[in-house]
């Protein structure tokens, strides 16, 4: 899926008498696609507005964002969908496409009026954050938001099992003395899921995977022809829990599923490669400073995300783990594909893949600036953004002056 | 009287056997052992000595912080530990503060590291924090500009209990290499057992770690430690014995049945007491649940050397407290 390799001179024009481009050794790929992002508003503009986080997701190459509503209120009526639509539509700098709560409030007992919020332009529903814990609410709403074909996301998490959890149980967070969040704690949530999709033959989509035995659990259903499709986030991909000690306590660390073991990672890798895994999604989680500079079991979740992403990954394509090619594939047709979409074709991202660029969050677009790859060097920038055929972020004046 | 304290100094400060291994720069925080070299536990055990000398005269000070500012941060109960804090810094002749709060910085709204960063403004030269939270003093060391001590944290670390532990050993059992050292009970939640398995393998004890499966790690491996779930088994091979407080609220997550079975299966009880061999040695950190993990005459027998744990305590703090803020500045 990748438009150009921009080798010999090449001039790109933008619009009709807009600016000419030298693009040589570049990469013209199509925009990308994020499936899992927090844009905050309605409520937690102080983490982050709409106006910031597709700012963020421009600079980080994607022209389309699905934002999750964990918002205050939470996306659950006709009127905060429309809410973020048109802020999105006023402010946004991509395409934001809102997804729905599965029951109202995000409290698990209730179903909100789905087919309506469908019908208004919600693509998926969730209730992320939180799992849908009740296995019966959560049939119903698999069978009902199938009639009108859309996918209910889940985060997999068993609450009881994984209560108190402040990252991976294993042996760090017993040398460090902070309650874990255990492998089994995913586990048990993707075999219900699973087994709720056979059951039903609605399409499941599992959000943020992060375990070993959880990419295993998913193969074996696809191969069963199960409709379940899955994402991993490029931390899930390139960190671990000993990024948790290494940084002392780094809160930036602490992300919900939590940062795993190397064998879990590896089997991530593996399954994004073979096609278990169908999409990277940043999971993009901004806070303010003051949710994170405090003890680690108080500290928020997430990964200022958006910024890095194309960026980190990389490091996995430069070291041999994972060719260009399905990477690529896993930040554009393959997310799209989850929600049945194809990609827009004036959208496209420029990148230069062998460009050395160091993280300063306090460069970010984001309004949150928690980021464990603070001062990283990696390689890999995205250079340019056209979403609608408008530049959506220009990096390439910004790369000149560095 | 404040001339002999002061000629006592110079027998702490001149370069004995530990002092000779010492890094070369100086330590700024004292927040686990785990970073703790052999030679460095020997250097506050030696200093502690010293200090320990000091507390035996009439007048019990030393000008070695005289002028320095020590504040200690209890962000959770703690009666032993800040008081004995609170006893160290002023036989130092430190000016102390000390100041207690419940809470999670979150919920008071201003970030740990603007509370530590406001102490420091107010001219804090260490401090001495006890947190509910795991790993809370090392936000706090990361970006103060302030010696920290960590007085505990959450279920992670007590250095200065483990310090004081393997001064109360090596006291009673003398070198402690080759000698095996129980720790019996709550292992998972007892920062007390972790700061003192880093300090007693150091030392080259074999320690053995003793409870419920429930209660005991599962994924950490370190040299020289073993896991055990019958205490009754174990007890003959000891030299030291260690049971840790059991939280009563342990039983109603149901980590344990019950506080009855707990006593029945791991109460240090006179019984218990017998099957130690000749010599061996009873601690707790404190504060104890007599009747569930060890009972008031085990508490109180010879073998006991848990007064002496506390006594030492003053002495092991005062020696970490010069160690880091007792030199030029």
């Amino acid at each position: 899926m990748i438009l150009a390799n921009l080798r010999g001179r090449a001039d790109l024009q933008l619009g009709s008498g807009g600016p000419r481009i030298d693009c040589r050794g570049l990469t013209l790929l199509p925009g990308f696609v994020d499936l899992h992002c927090h844009l905050r508003e309605p409520g937690l503009e102080h983490k982050e507005t709409i106006r910031t986080g597709t700012a963020a997701a421009a600079a980080g190459g994607f022209t389309t964002v699905c934002c999750m509503p964990n918002t205050e209120p939470a996306i659950d009526t006709l009127a905060t969908l429309r809410l973020v639509q048109d802020t999105a539509r006023s402010q946004g700098a991509v395409r934001v496409l809102p997804i729905a709560a599965v029951t109202r409030g995000r409290a698990g007992s209730e179903l909100t009026d789905m087919a309506e919020l469908a019908g208004a332009g919600a693509v998926a529903f969730s209730d992320d954050g939180s799992p849908v814990a009740d296995s019966r609410l959560m049939r119903l709403a698999l069978e009902y938001a199938a009639s009108f074909g859309r996918p209910v996301i889940d985060h997999c998490e068993d609450p009881r099992l994984t209560a108190g959890g402040a990252m991976h149980e294993g042996a760090v967070s017993e040398r460090l003395g902070l309650p874990g969040w255990p492998t089994a704690g995913e586990e048990v949530m993707v075999a219900r899921d699973i087994a709720l999709a056979a059951q039903t033959g609605a399409h499941v989509h599992l959000a943020h995977l992060s375990t070993a035995p959880a990419v295993e659990l998913v193969r074996a259903a696809k191969r069963r022809g199960i409709r379940v499709t899955t994402e991993v986030t490029p931390h899930h991909l390139t960190l671990t829990d000993a990024w948790v000690e290494r940084g002392g306590y780094d809160t930036n660390c602490k992300v919900n599923p939590p940062l795993r073991t190397d064998a879990d990672r590896a089997a991530l890798l593996e399954g994004l490669i073979d096609g278990t895994i169908d999409a990277i999604a940043t999971d993009h989680a901004p806070h303010a400073r003051v949710e994170k500079e405090c003890e680690f079991e108080s500290a928020a979740f997430g990964i200022s995300n958006l910024e890095t992403a194309f960026g980190s990954l990389m490091g996995l394509v430069h070291t041999g783990q994972l060719p260009f090619e399905v990477l690529v594939d896993k930040l554009t047709r393959g997310p799209a594909a989850v929600l049945g979409l194809s990609l827009p074709e004036d959208d496209w991202t420029l990148v230069d893949p062998d460009a050395e660029w160091m993280v300063d969050v306090d460069r970010f677009r984001s309004r949150g600036r928690n980021s464990p790859l603070h001062g990283q060097r990696l390689t890999g920038r995205v250079l340019l953004t056209v979403c609608r055929g408008v530049v959506a972020f220009d990096g390439l004046s910004e790369a000149v002056a560095a | 009287m404040a001339e002999i304290a002061v000629a006592a100094w110079p027998a702490v400060s001149s370069p004995g056997a530990g002092l000779e291994s010492a890094p070369s720069t100086p330590r700024q925080h004292c927040l686990d052992l785990d970073d703790y070299s052999r030679a460095e536990i020997e250097q506050v055990l030696e200093t502690a000595a010293a200090m320990q000398e000091i507390l035996a005269r009439p007048i019990k000070r030393t000008p070695a912080l005289r002028g320095r500012t020590v504040v200690n941060c209890f962000y959770e109960p703690s009666t032993r530990t800040r008081v004995s804090f609170e006893i160290a810094a002023k036989n130092l002749s430190a000016d102390v503060v000390t100041f207690s709060s419940g809470g999670s910085s979150v919920e008071k709204g201003e970030s740990l590291i603007d509370t530590a960063r406001t102490l420091v403004a107010l001219g804090a030269d260490v401090l001495v924090m006890r947190h509910h939270l795991a790993g809370a003093p090392y936000v706090v060391a990361r970006s103060a500009g302030a010696h920290v001590v960590n007085a505990g944290d959450g279920s992670h670390a007590h250095p200065t209990q483990a310090l004081l532990d393997l001064y109360t050993l090596r006291h009673r059992l003398g070198d402690l290499s080759g000698k095996t050292i129980g720790i019996v009970g709550d292992v998972l939640h007892s920062r007390v057992a972790r700061s003192n398995v880093h300090g007693l393998t150091r030392l080259g004890a074999q320690v053995v770690l003793c409870g419920p499966a429930t209660l005991l790690p599962h994924c950490s491996t370190l040299p020289g430690v073993t896991l055990e779930h019958h205490l009754d088994r174990l007890l003959p091979h000891l030299d030291a014995v260690m049971p840790l407080r059991i939280q009563k609220e342990r039983a109603s997550a149901g980590l344990i049945p019950s506080l009855r079975e707990y006593r029945r299966e791991y109460g240090m009880t006179l019984e218990r007491l017998e099957r130690l061999p000749a010599g061996a040695v009873v601690l707790h950190p404190g504060p104890m649940n007599e009747g569930v993990e060890i009972d008031p005459e085990v508490a109180r027998s010879a073998r006991s050397a848990i007064e002496e744990q506390v006594t030492n305590g003053v002495a092991v703090r005062m020696a970490v407290l010069y160690l880091l803020a007792g030199g030029a500045q």
